[in-house]
């Protein structure tokens, strides 16, 4: 297990495709046609489209080598904080691929398609059992998607109670796309200090909330790693001036089994299926951020939503005070049935079991780091913990080298700069499927990589040198943007 | 589980260096009365072949296998997808990386999304397409919203009432809080947008058409986006289909501003609707108000040719609520996707293949109007169009229904005062005995 897991790889170049192929190859099957060629107007006809022609081989190719340069999930530990980089299981593929559910058409009538119907009305119940609340739509197509739709709730319940509000409460641990979300509904986000803990206070949160706040919204557990002990403290004091609570569950991976939703007071709370429940992430997505909510804001969800009459499913959007729509359809289906899938295979006993894991790798890897690297809040941390780069800096390194001499020595780096309330900010997320072995690795690799720091300083300053290129230049790039290729440079 | 590798003895060793007693000891902080208490009524666990057979029954319960003929697009279509596009895009290396913040370790996924982004611009005429946005739907949201940006102090857009009912609905959730008014235009009895009620206003922020639209014709994007600038307002178009630029003129060269549109046809699964792609560009003089993720080009320390996410400033978690949008994931494996499809297909391939759409359409088109149906919209079509019959075309339907045939999408439900018309969808995956079928089916 000493041995490193950086090596030097065979690493191949690869040119961009309008570099490669020649005119008239081809790289896909086309049927030959089978109907008369029908006339078409000149003033509807394009010039032909600069694409390269390139044969099937030079395709497979050009990806394959293009996939060499990755690092994903299946490479290795990618304890990047707040993403749950967790194993996404083989299995969950296939089921997305089950021919009848993948040609699935969505416009077509419902008692075409009771499967992708009853997928959809079984997963909203799984969820709203594993969270607490009362029900669920599958629409948003990611968690800043929830956000958008949880905000979208809040400003349809306040419109419904007669009086629209303007601000609303975002503590400085929260997830960074939550002032966004709250902006495009057009809340002024009034930002919450976290306390010398890394806690919200209640007493704050009293002070700065108003019948002008339409309500807050919470990362729990934070993104320190923190579970918010006071939540149903603050959610009283919100809701006695009117508000609502909105939970940001993107670190739901912690608590599956813990906590109540509902009885922490949460009114909406959306999860990640890309991160709890196993989706895989797909080098940006797509994730899918399903919106969970009590039974008083029900009817404000999204339509349309998944209902079952007896035996029968059936899609149902005759609800006035619905939001909307807020995707063409229902949202990444093919996502949720990978969610569905694992929820199914692991069973109450395996979800529960994940997030005790998932605690324990990142308390384990905290107190074996502790000694090592600045830990800001030294508390009993949940599915992360995060650390500073104060104790090396006096070796003029931070944390962006280290992040990239972990690349190295083989492994993801941690999140790094985030939470903003850190200066220097290391976030570790290890999740449950990372075994013992690899995790002693890691912190093995992290205590050399600390030792490097004072020995040989300039070997983290010239990191990563294993890898198909090295640090980039991020300013010139967005100085003089060069966002897509030359034109006529294909073949 | 076969997930979770912990032994009891590791799980004891580590519970012990953590100066813990038990794995509950662990959520100490959780109050009493946040617990969940009551236990999960969720089916015990499967194993992954009772997954299999559970998956296999509720494919059972599906009424149409892979084979059938949809004859119906409307935002989803049924293209082949070639064996190499699903296995390139299924390899693990950019299926389970996550969004590209380590640039050295995410060259693949970044020169993937780069050359999806120069392909896409290509094909729809725009100088700037961003990493993707969730669907269509949300797409056309995001360009009004851009458009309102852009203009600053107007509050209204206008959007044609041939865009696709469910995108006009995703913009008007989108707009609602902040109280825009969204107008919707009129159809014309060609089919095509009209845009009369434009010309004594200068109130308006953007004006959004669809090409081809909902109903399958093509819209005169050229005179259309000459009266909205005269106007004063921006040019929207958006698609459902982006294969109809492989023959048609593109939006750029029509004077669109912002193009936006469903990907879907380009190597992706229908899979009940998601994931889809959100395309979406602009010409240069906007790049800064752009929503979402952008990959560029740039070097690394020995010069080396090499990408990273770059105008970062535009986004959340720098500009915070003053961002172009709260996108942060978006549909990174389908642009992927979308991308090697492209590749595939090439320039001389995606002309044969848009080609192949347009000339089956046309034939069904024909075919139909000669068994006595009428094509309501006069206007010219890419690979869908909206017919009528002198009879009730239910019992044909259900007729066609029984040999696997979806002979279309009965348009009532979407729009009330077009009972009894079908929005037919041919792509290449139709063949023209099942056209011969549909046609006989309208004698009958």
């Amino acid at each position: 297990m000493n041995e490193p897991l950086g090596t030097g790889g065979l690493i191949l170049n690869e040119p961009l495709l309008w570099h490669k192929g020649k005119k008239g190859r081809i790289g896909m099957s086309i049927p030959e046609s089978d109907v008369p060629a029908a006339p078409i107007a000149s003033d509807l006809l394009g010039t032909d489209v600069d694409f390269p022609d390139l044969s099937e081989v030079d395709v497979v190719r050009h990806y394959t080598r293009l996939s060499q340069w990755n690092f994903g999930v299946d490479t290795g530990m990618y304890p990047l904080g707040s993403c749950t980089m967790k194993y996404n299981p083989k299995t969950n593929e296939r089921q997305a691929a089950t021919p009848e559910i993948a040609s699935a058409h969505p416009m077509l009538a419902d008692d075409l398609n009771q499967g992708t119907l009853r997928i959809l009305y079984e997963l909203q119940q799984y969820l709203a059992i594993i969270t607490g609340l009362d029900a669920v739509s599958l629409q948003p197509a990611a968690g800043a998607h929830g956000e958008l739709t949880g905000m979208l709730i809040f400003h349809a319940w306040h419109k419904s109670r007669g009086a629209q509000r303007h601000k609303i409460l975002i503590p400085d641990t929260a997830h960074g796309t939550n002032p966004a979300s709250a902006a495009l509904c057009g809340y002024k986000a009034v930002p919450v200090p976290s306390d010398a803990q890394g806690m919200l206070d209640p007493a704050l949160v009293a002070e700065l909330m108003d019948e002008d706040t339409a309500g807050i919204m919470v990362t729990n557990p934070n993104t320190l790693g923190l579970f918010e002990e006071r939540i149903r403290e603050i959610a009283a004091i919100v809701h006695a001036k009117g508000g609502l609570v909105y939970g940001d569950g993107a670190n739901m991976n912690a608590v599956l089994g813990v906590i109540d939703a509902k009885k922490c007071g949460i009114d909406v709370l959306h999860l990640n299926l890309h991160k709890t429940f196993s989706t895989p992430h797909g080098g940006g997505g797509p994730g899918a951020g399903p919106v969970c909510v009590t039974r008083e804001l029900e009817p404000f969800l999204p339509v349309p939503r998944a209902v079952k009459d007896g035996e029968t499913y059936r899609l149902e959007d005759n609800r006035p005070q619905s939001v909307g729509r807020i995707h063409a359809f229902h949202g990444n289906f093919g996502v949720l049935v990978r969610a569905y899938s694992y929820i199914l295979s692991m069973g109450e006993a395996g979800l529960k079991k994940a997030s005790q894991l998932a605690v324990l790798n990142a308390n384990y890897i905290k107190e074996q780091l502790k000694t090592v690297l600045h830990l800001p809040y030294d508390r009993p941390c949940m599915h992360e913990c995060v650390f500073s780069d104060l104790w090396q800096q006096e070796y003029k390194i931070s944390t962006v080298d280290m992040a990239k001499r972990l690349i190295d020595c083989g492994f993801h780096p941690p999140t790094i700069y985030f939470p903003l309330i850190v200066h220097g900010a290391m976030m570790i997320e290890p999740t449950e499927t990372e075994c013992k072995d690899d995790i002693d690795q890691f912190i093995a690799t992290v205590k050399t990589i600390v030792l490097e720091a004072a020995e040989q300083p300039e070997l983290l300053h010239q990191a990563p040198q294993r890898t198909k290129v090295r640090r980039l230049d991020e300013v010139q790039a967005a100085r003089c943007p060069c966002l897509i290729g030359p034109s006529g440079t294909g073949d | 589980m076969r997930y979770l590798p912990h032994t009891p003895e590791e799980i004891a060793s580590m519970l012990a260096t953590i100066g813990t007693k038990s794995l509950d000891g662990l959520f100490d902080s959780v109050p009493a009365d946040c617990r969940m208490t009551d236990p999960w009524p969720l089916p015990a666990p499967k194993s992954e072949w009772e997954l299999n057979d559970h998956l296999g029954q509720l494919a059972g319960t599906m009424r149409l296998g892979p084979n059938a003929k949809v004859l119906v697009g409307a935002g989803s279509y049924h293209h082949y997808i070639p064996e190499t596009v699903r296995n390139l895009a299924g390899r693990s290396e950019f299926l389970t990386a996550y969004t590209p913040y380590q640039p050295e370790l995410a060259q693949g996924t970044l020169q993937g999304i780069f050359e999806y982004q120069t392909l896409t611009a290509r094909l729809l005429g725009m100088d700037v397409v961003n990493a993707s946005m969730y669907d269509g739907a949300s797409a056309l949201a995001e360009a009004l919203l851009m458009g309102l940006r852009i203009a600053k102090k107007k509050r209204t857009v206008a959007v044609s009432k041939a865009i696709h009912p469910h995108y006009r609905a995703a913009a008007r959730a989108y707009l609602a809080p902040a109280a825009y008014e969204v107008i919707e235009l009129e159809v014309l009895a060609n089919g095509r947008t009209d845009l009369s009620g434009l010309a004594n206003r200068d109130d308006i922020a953007a004006v959004a058409l669809q090409s081809p639209n909902f109903f399958g014709v093509i819209e005169d994007l050229e005179t259309a986006s000459a009266a909205i600038h005269d106007a004063g307002a921006l040019c929207i178009t958006c698609f459902t289909e982006p294969l109809a630029y492989g023959l048609l003129k593109n939006p750029g060269q029509c004077g669109a501003d912002i193009v936006c549109g469903e990907g879907q046809s380009f190597g992706i699964s229908r899979s009940y609707g998601g994931p889809g792609l959100g395309m979406f560009g602009c010409k240069q003089a906007f790049t800064r108000n752009l929503p979402g993720r952008l990959v560029g080009e740039t070097k690394d320390l020995e010069g080396r040719r090499g990408y990273v996410l770059t105008l970062a400033t535009r986004e959340q978690h720098i500009r915070r609520e003053k961002a172009t949008s709260n996108i942060c994931s978006n549909q990174g494996i389908c642009a992927m996707t979308a991308g090697m499809y492209m590749a595939s297909l090439g320039g001389t391939g995606i002309r044969q293949l848009a080609r192949l759409n347009y000339d089956k359409t046309q034939y069904l088109k024909e075919a139909l109007i000669k068994a006595g149906a009428t094509i309501p919209f006069a206007g010219p079509v890419f690979n869908e169009f909206v017919a009528e019959f002198p009879q009730d075309f239910r019992p044909a339907h259900a007729r066609l229904l029984a040999k696997d045939i979806v002979a279309g999408l009965e348009l009532s439900a979407l729009y009330p005062q077009m009972a009894g018309r079908y929005l037919f969808c041919v792509t290449e995956t139709i063949d023209k005995q099942t056209l011969d079928t549909i046609a006989a089916e309208v004698r009958a």
